[in-house]
C-alpha cells in the first residue's frame, strides 16, 4: 500500500470484507441514538428477533423534540412525549445507555458525543442524523445514516457501504478578526456550492483550520453536510488530545497513553493524493450571511443580495428568482440593510461553550434592539452549566436574550419553538431550507458574533467594524 | 423490502433543484413511531397556499399526476437531514421511482432500503424527458433495473449505473441485515484483532455512564 490519506487510514482499518464491486461491509465503533430517527429501527429489530450486537457501543440522547423550557413540566405535545418515551423504554429493553431528559448530560448529540470523550480520533461513528459529521473534527470517521441503517449498526456493528472519494479543502493564511469557524465553513459551502462534496469524504487542512480549536473544528466539519459531503475530518493533534484528555469516557491510564500513539499516526501521508483539491485564503474570507434557501446561497455581510439576472443559466437564474421570493428580499440590496426580527443562537453548528463566550462578549453592556427576540440555547446541560459558572447567562439575560434548557430546539423547530410565517431570524444553525424554522419562516445562517450583533442593531452588521 | 425489476408508470414532474427533505417531510411528521401514514405530509408545505387551501399548481395536487409512480426532477434531491421518512413518505403515495441528474447521498442510500429505485440520467435526458412529460397527459417511462434502463413511449432508451452489489439486493428485495448476519464468523474475527489493537475502543461504557441528574 502507498501513501495514504487520513481517510484511507481509517477506512482501511475497518473493513471486514469486500464483495466484488468493492461494496465494503464496514466496521462501526460507535453509534450514537436519538429519539427522532431510532423508534422504527427499534421496532424492526424487535419484529426481527434480533437484539442489538454492542449495546454498549451505543449512547443515546433525546435531543431533537425535547422543549427547551422548565423541564420539570411536563412534555405539553403527547406525540413528543410518546416518542421520547420510546427512546427511554428501548434504551431500557435493549441495555443501551441513555442520557435522559432530566440528566444534566443530555445535550444535542453532536455535543455531548465529544463532551464525553465518546467520540475518539480513528474511530468510525455513525448517527441517524446528517450532522453526525462534526464528530470528524477529532479525526473519526463521522457520518449521517438513516433508519434502517441504524438498525444494521445495532444488529450487526456493521453497515454496507461504497467507498466515497476523498477531497482536502485547504484553508491557508490568518482569518480575520472577529471572523470564526462559522465564516470558513460558509464560505467553503458558497465556493463549492450545496453538491459540491457529493460522494466524497472532506478533509479540512491548511494553516487556519489547524489555528481553530477544536469547538472551532466541529463547526467546520458539522457543516459538511451542507456542501453534500457525507464526512469531514480534520487530523487530530496536540489540540485534540488535550481536549479529550479526562473526558468521562475517554480512555485513561496507560491505554490512554497507547491510544494518543496511535492517535499521531492519523495523518495524511505528505505524497498522498485526494480526488479532488479545493483552496480558499483565510484572509478573504468576510463574515458571512446567507441569503437564500440553500447553504450554498450565501454572500460575505460587505455584499449585496445577487441579481438572478446576471446569474449565467436559466436553472440558477431560476432558483435564485424562487429563493428571494420566498426570502422576501430584492436583488442588489445591501446585506447590512436586511433587518431581522428574531435571533437564534444555538444548535450542533454553534451551543459550545466557545460561542457562548464569544456571544456574551459581544452582548455585555449592550441591548437587543426592541424590534428583536432573541433565545439562547445551550448544546448540552453541561454547556449551559459552565456557561452558568463563568456568569455568561447573566450578561446574556441582562442584554434581552432567552436563556433556555439545551437541545436543538429551533435549528429545526420540531419542539415549541418555531418562527412564525414570514417572520426572519438571523440563526447560527445550519441549514436555511424555506419552513426549516418554522412554515414561512426565514433563515440567514450566522456566525453567533454575527447574531448577537444583528440581535442588537436589527439588521446585520459587518462585525469587523462594529462596537 | 419488496423487490424492484421492472416498473411502468406516470411521471410525475418537479421541475426545481435542490429539493431538500425537510421539504419532502416537514419537521412535525418526523414525531411519529411509525414507517407508515406518511403521505399526508408529503411537501406538505408546497402542497398549500399560504392560507392552508391546495396550491392548484403544485404537481401532487394536479390530477394529472394523482397515479404517478415515478418523480422526475432536478440536481441534489433529496439534500439536507437523514431523515429516511422522506423516502418512507414518496412510497406511500406510491412512487417506486426517483429520476435525476443528482441525488444527496444519504438519500439515495435510504431509498435502497426502501425498495425504491432512484435513477441518475444526464441533465439534458432528464430535460428532454421533462419537456416530453409537460407535453403529454399521463406520460408513462418503463425503468428496467436488471437492463439498466429507462424506456420511452418514443422507444428511445436511457441507459443508467447502478452498483452492482445494490442492485442485487433491490432486484431480489433482500433482506440486508441477514446478509452481513451471514458474515457473522469475518465479523468476530474482525472485532478480536481490533480488541488487541485498539483495546480503547472496546470497554464497556456503561460501566461509566451511571444516571447524574440534573
Amino acid at each position: 500500500m502507498g501513501a495514504s490519506t487520513l481517510f484511507d487510514k481509517i477506512w482501511e482499518s475497518h473493513v471486514v470484507r469486500t464483495e466484488p464491486d468493492g461494496t465494503t461491509l464496514l466496521y462501526i465503533d460507535r453509534q450514537l441514538v436519538h429519539e427522532v430517527t431510532s423508534p422504527q429501527a427499534f421496532e424492526a429489530l424487535k419484529m426481527a428477533g434480533r437484539r442489538p450486537r454492542r449495546p454498549a457501543a451505543a449512547l443515546a440522547v433525546p435531543d431533537h423534540n425535547v422543549p427547551t423550557t422548565d423541564r420539570k413540566l411536563p412534555i405539553v405535545d403527547p406525540i413528543s412525549a410518546k416518542q421520547i418515551e420510546t427512546l427511554e423504554e428501548n434504551c431500557r429493553e435493549f441495555g443501551i445507555s441513555l442520557f435522559g431528559m432530566n440528566d444534566v448530560r443530555q445535550g444535542i448529540v453532536h455535543v455531548i458525543g465529544p463532551e464525553q470523550g465518546f467520540t475518539l480520533p480513528g474511530a468510525t461513528i455513525v448517527c441517524g442524523d446528517s450532522h453526525t459529521s462534526t464528530h470528524g473534527a477529532f479525526g473519526a470517521l463521522a457520518f449521517g445514516i438513516g433508519t434502517s441503517e441504524v438498525e444494521h449498526v445495532l444488529a450487526t456493528q456493521c453497515l454496507l457501504q461504497k467507498r466515497p472519494k476523498t477531497m482536502e479543502i485547504r484553508v491557508d493564511g490568518v482569518i480575520s478578526d472577529r471572523c470564526s469557524a462559522k465564516d470558513i465553513i460558509l464560505a467553503i459551502i458558497g465556493t463549492i456550492g450545496a453538491a459540491g462534496g457529493t460522494g466524497h469524504v472532506i478533509e479540512y487542512t491548511g494553516s487556519a483550520v489547524r489555528a481553530l480549536s477544536m469547538e472551532g473544528r466541529m463547526t467546520v466539519c458539522n457543516m459538511s453536510i451542507e456542501a453534500g459531503a457525507r464526512a469531514g475530518m480534520v487530523a487530530p493533534d496536540e489540540k485534540t488530545i488535550a481536549y479529550l484528555k479526562g473526558r468521562p469516557l475517554a480512555p485513561t491510564g496507560t491505554l490512554f497513553e497507547q491510544a494518543v500513539l496511535a492517535w499521531q499516526q492519523l495523518k495524511t501521508d505528505s505524497n498522498a493524493r485526494y480526488d479532488a483539491t479545493v483552496t480558499l485564503r483565510a484572509e478573504e474570507i468576510a463574515p458571512q450571511v446567507s441569503w437564500g434557501t440553500s447553504p450554498g446561497m450565501v454572500a460575505g455581510v460587505d455584499q449585496k443580495v445577487p441579481d438572478p439576472q446576471t446569474m449565467p443559466d436559466e436553472k440558477t437564474r431560476s432558483a435564485t428568482e424562487r429563493a428571494l421570493e420566498y426570502m422576501g428580499l430584492t436583488a442588489n440590496m445591501l446585506i447590512t440593510d436586511i433587518r431581522i426580527d428574531r435571533v437564534f443562537i444555538g444548535s450542533c453548528t454553534n451551543a459550545r461553550i466557545e460561542d457562548l463566550r464569544v456571544a456574551a462578549a459581544f452582548a455585555k453592556g449592550r441591548r437587543v434592539a426592541t424590534t428583536v427576540r432573541a433565545m439562547v440555547v445551550p448544546g448540552s446541560g453541561l454547556v449551559k452549566q459552565q456557561a452558568e459558572a463563568e456568569g455568561l447567562d447573566h450578561l446574556l439575560r441582562e442584554a434581552g436574550f432567552e436563556w433556555r434548557e439545551a437541545g436543538c430546539s429551533m435549528c429545526l423547530a420540531m419542539n415549541a419553538d418555531v418562527l412564525k410565517p414570514g417572520e426572519r431570524c438571523a440563526s447560527t444553525s445550519n441549514r436555511n431550507f424555506e419552513g426549516r424554522q418554522g412554515a414561512g419562516g426565514r433563515t440567514h445562517l450566522v456566525s453567533p458574533a454575527m447574531a448577537v450583533a444583528a440581535a442588537i442593531e436589527g439588521h446585520f452588521v459587518d462585525i469587523r467594524h462594529w462596537g | 423490502m419488496q423487490a424492484f425489476t421492472t416498473h411502468t408508470g406516470i411521471v410525475a414532474l418537479l421541475d426545481r433543484v435542490n429539493v431538500d427533505t425537510d421539504q419532502i417531510i416537514p419537521k412535525q411528521f418526523l414525531k411519529t413511531i411509525k414507517r407508515t401514514g406518511l403521505r399526508e405530509g408529503l411537501f406538505f408545505d408546497w402542497r398549500r397556499k399560504p392560507d392552508g387551501s391546495p396550491d392548484p399548481e403544485f404537481f401532487l395536487n394536479q390530477p394529472r399526476y394523482q397515479a404517478a409512480t415515478i418523480l422526475l426532477t432536478r440536481d441534489n434531491f433529496g439534500c439536507g437531514s437523514s431523515r429516511e421518512h422522506a423516502p418512507w413518505a414518496l412510497l406511500d403515495q406510491g412512487f417506486r421511482c426517483v429520476i435525476a441528474p443528482s441525488f444527496a447521498d444519504i438519500f439515495y442510500n435510504n431509498c435502497f432500503q426502501n425498495g425504491i429505485l432512484p435513477v441518475v440520467l444526464k441533465a439534458d435526458e432528464v430535460l428532454r424527458l421533462m419537456k416530453s412529460v409537460t407535453g403529454t397527459v399521463g406520460y408513462q417511462l418503463t425503468v428496467d433495473l436488471g437492463d439498466q434502463t429507462v424506456t420511452a413511449p418514443d422507444g428511445v432508451t436511457y441507459r443508467f449505473e447502478v452498483d452492482p452489489f445494490r442492485k442485487d439486493c433491490l432486484y431480489r428485495g433482500l433482506d440486508s441485515i441477514g446478509l452481513t448476519l451471514q458474515h457473522e464468523a469475518a465479523i468476530s474475527a474482525y472485532e478480536q484483532r481490533r480488541k488487541r489493537e485498539t483495546p480503547w475502543l472496546y470497554g464497556d461504557l456503561r460501566r461509566r455512564t451511571g444516571e447524574t441528574t440534573r
